[in-house]
């Protein structure tokens, strides 16, 4: 359907130069990838006017602190998603890190670094089995990451016999509990926030080199990247790599915040596809930008701040949870295809490329060949 | 390799290669559980491994339906649990009740597998995302209403669950049933050759003139009405209702494990039920055959999850080689399962 369209876009300017800064945020922020940080201001002030408390600079930088590890995690899943694959093993990965750290650090600061390298050598040889398993062995993504999913989880379960093992020195901890302490105004800058603002940069970054680049031309039209040369398999699998180091940094956090236990973790993988659906990426890969999706997870937690304030019982946030991301999706789906004529006001220009300049961007088999 | 490919084609489909695997599990299990000292074709043993079908059997052809229209489904545990605890609380204990009480819990699966069809199909909505939402939502709700399990259900009917014809039990017969008439929806009637079509290509299918979404919502409509019945059965055999008793056997995601263990294609439009009744069988046979060797409950898991990719993987190979070099479809089926199933979405 929007290959018609595709070809009609071809023009002697591009639409993404077009209009000044002002004007180009403005359609930037019509999308459903630029809309979630309008959805974030809207809960913002809601949350606010709910609890004026929250809008202290220090409350609300631990408030970022807290939504920290589900936002990393929401940019890990985004280099999956919008490549094209899920990774479902994310929250199994997070389990076997607060299980690692839990078991192997212990009340010895001399084990962190040792420890914390080898949990970040497992997390990525994680996601060189899933990348490699989906990319050379052609399994969907959807059937490998449940398989590792499961398998880890029964590994870590069985390893621990299901019961909380062992718990970090507290030096350790710190990283997900502490902060840089005394600062004018904020009190206190959370570790987990510091992190956050330096994985965002780092992704962003990462984003506008070939690599991002590239990455979101995969998630659009494989067989393009394949014929202009580029390895889509070690494209993947490093997308597989940078999500399960996300969870492993996810899980650093939480070991701080929620201490050792096998069930943290659990259904951490849905959580962050659905604030990375809600921050406008889409399923099926090739739209979409890095930080909508950690604004995804923001908007997320927003909302169940928000809720909480006004007194909604715990039990219904998981209804809230899925009417949102149903809305949010159908709008969005709404809003990509109503703004398809000018796809190039989509966030991501540069990664945006590939896509208007020629083929199918639906359907892989491309009618071109046969 | 051209003549090679060509040869391919007239060696074993992918639900031949599904029971070939189902023979070797079955060889297997019968090895193991003889040096267990015991024996593997035993009726009780082989009413075993039926009854073990049976719940999941019920979900995966649903799930079939659904991934075959180019859906997912992950709301089925939740529409089971709902289901169990309706009909529980609809039958209190009363023979009488019986039929109100199913009429209810499959309605009420009916209604919300429309919503999931009419969400996918008209709003344009992945299956994976819509399906999951709507999960939430009845998470919610039970999880609000529901503090633990309720109802009860009459003799009469956990009858369904403990009958046995022969070594075969009633309820695997009656999911027997189901598939039969499915696979006949499937082949015989317009709308279900419409949803190999929709499955695979929602674009081509419209511009060949097939309206997309009648299709689709059929699909989610008997996936979660399939997943009524399921609830139901796990109703007959517990007796009880219970808010949690389709989340805690992973539903949703074994039976999409199973489906594709069967041979059907992810990205929906290929595949078929007798394959997904192989891969059901499959898991049945390898969880005898891990309950005979008393592995741990969590090793299970393991072994499943190792099983689900190397067996998946066999089967990915052989598809992407299967399909004739000129299309060159296989190079963009390998590396695109996920755009092709959001094809509808994008």
């Amino acid at each position: 359907m929007t290959t018609a369209d595709a070809t009609t876009t071809r023009g002697t300017t591009l639409p993404m130069s077009e209009g000044g800064t002002a004007g180009r945020l403005g359609r930037a922020l019509r999308t459903p990838g630029g809309a979630v940080f309008v959805l974030v201001a809207v809960l913002l002030v809601c949350v606010i006017a709910a609890n004026p408390n929250f809008g202290e600079p220090g409350s609300l930088v631990r408030f970022i602190g807290r939504t920290a590890p589900i936002a990393i995690a929401a940019m890990g899943q985004y280099f999956v998603i919008v490549s094209g694959e899920f990774d479902l093993s994310m929250g199994s990965v997070v389990t076997m890190q607060v299980v690692l750290a839990g078991n192997f650090i212990g009340q010895d600061e001399s084990r962190i670094l040792p420890v914390m390298l080898l949990m970040f050598a497992l997390g990525a040889l994680v996601g060189v089995v899933n990348g490699l398993a989906t990319t050379l062995l052609k399994v969907p993504s959807f059937i490998v990451t449940l398989g590792t999913m499961l398998a880890l989880s029964g590994l870590v379960l069985y390893l621990t016999g299901g019961a909380a093992t062992g718990n970090p020195v507290d030096s350790f901890r710190q990283i997900g509990r502490g902060g840089i302490q005394d600062v004018p105004i904020l009190d206190v800058i959370p570790y987990p926030a510091i992190i956050l603002l330096v994985l965002a940069i780092a992704a962003f970054w990462l984003m506008r080199r070939p690599f991002g680049r590239t990455l979101v031309a995969v998630g659009d039209n494989p067989q393009a990247v394949h014929l202009s040369g580029s390895a889509t398999w070690w494209l993947k699998t490093r997308a597989f790599i940078l999500s399960s180091l996300a969870a492993t940094v996810a899980g650093i956090i939480l070991v701080g915040y929620a201490g050792v236990h096998p069930s943290v973790g659990q259904g951490y993988e849905f959580t962050a596809i659905t604030a990375v659906v809600v921050g406008g990426v889409v399923l099926g890969g090739g739209r979409g930008w890095v930080l909508s999706a950690a604004a995804g997870a923001f908007a997320l937690e927003l909302l169940f701040t928000l809720l909480n304030f006004v007194g909604v019982a715990s039990t219904w946030r998981d209804t809230v949870q899925g009417v949102i991301i149903i809305v949010a999706v159908a709008i969005g789906a709404r809003a990509w295809q109503g703004g398809r004529r000018r796809r190039s006001a989509e966030p991501i220009t540069p990664g945006a490329e590939p896509r208007q300049t020629g083929t199918t961007p639906t359907t892989p088999p491309d009618p071109g060949t046969t | 390799m051209n003549a090679l490919a060509r040869l391919r084609p007239t060696r074993l489909t992918s639900t031949g290669i599904v029971y070939l695997v189902l023979v070797l599990v079955l060889v297997l299990g019968a090895v193991i559980t003889a040096a267990a000292g015991r024996n593997f074709f035993s009726s009780g043993n082989i009413s075993a491994i039926l009854t073990g079908t049976s719940i999941l059997g019920f979900i995966a052809i649903g799930q079939t339906l659904v991934i075959l229209a180019g859906s997912l489904d992950l709301s089925v545990p939740y529409v089971a649990s709902l289901a169990s605890l309706l009909g529980g609380v609809t039958m209190a204990g009363q023979t009488g009740n019986i039929p109100l009480a199913v009429v209810t819990a499959l309605g009420v699966a009916a209604l919300i597998g429309l919503v999931n069809g009419l969400v996918v199909a008209y709003l344009h909505v992945h299956g994976f995302i819509a399906s999951l939402g709507m999960g939430l939502i009845l998470a919610g709700y039970l999880g609000t209403n529901y503090k633990g399990s309720a109802g009860s259900a009459p003799r009469d009917f956990r009858l369904i669950g403990a009958l046995n014809i022969g070594p075969v039990p009633l309820s695997t017969l009656i999911m027997l049933g189901c598939a039969v008439l499915v696979i006949l929806l499937l082949r015989r009637t317009r709308i279900g050759h419409h949803l190999y079509a929709v499955g695979g290509s929602k674009d081509v299918a419209r511009l060949s003139g097939v309206r997309t979404q009648p299709p689709i919502v059929l699909a989610h409509v008997l996936c979660s009405v399939l997943a009524g019945m399921a609830g139901l059965l796990l109703l007959a055999r517990l007796s009880v209702g219970s808010p949690t008793i389709g989340t805690q056997g992973g539903y949703d995601l074994m039976s999409i494990a199973a489906v594709v263990l069967g041979g059907t294609v992810l990205a929906g439009g290929k595949g078929n039920i007798l394959g997904t009744l192989g891969g059901v069988a499959i898991f049945a046979v390898m969880d005898n055959i891990m309950g005979v060797m008393q592995l741990n409950a969590f090793l299970q898991d393991v072994v499943r999850g190792l099983v689900i990719v190397l067996a998946v993987a066999v089967y990915a190979r052989r598809n992407a080689d299967l399909r004739p070099a000129r299309f060159d479809r296989s190079r963009a089926a390998r590396h695109t399962p996920a755009p092709t199933t959001a094809g509808g979405a994008a």
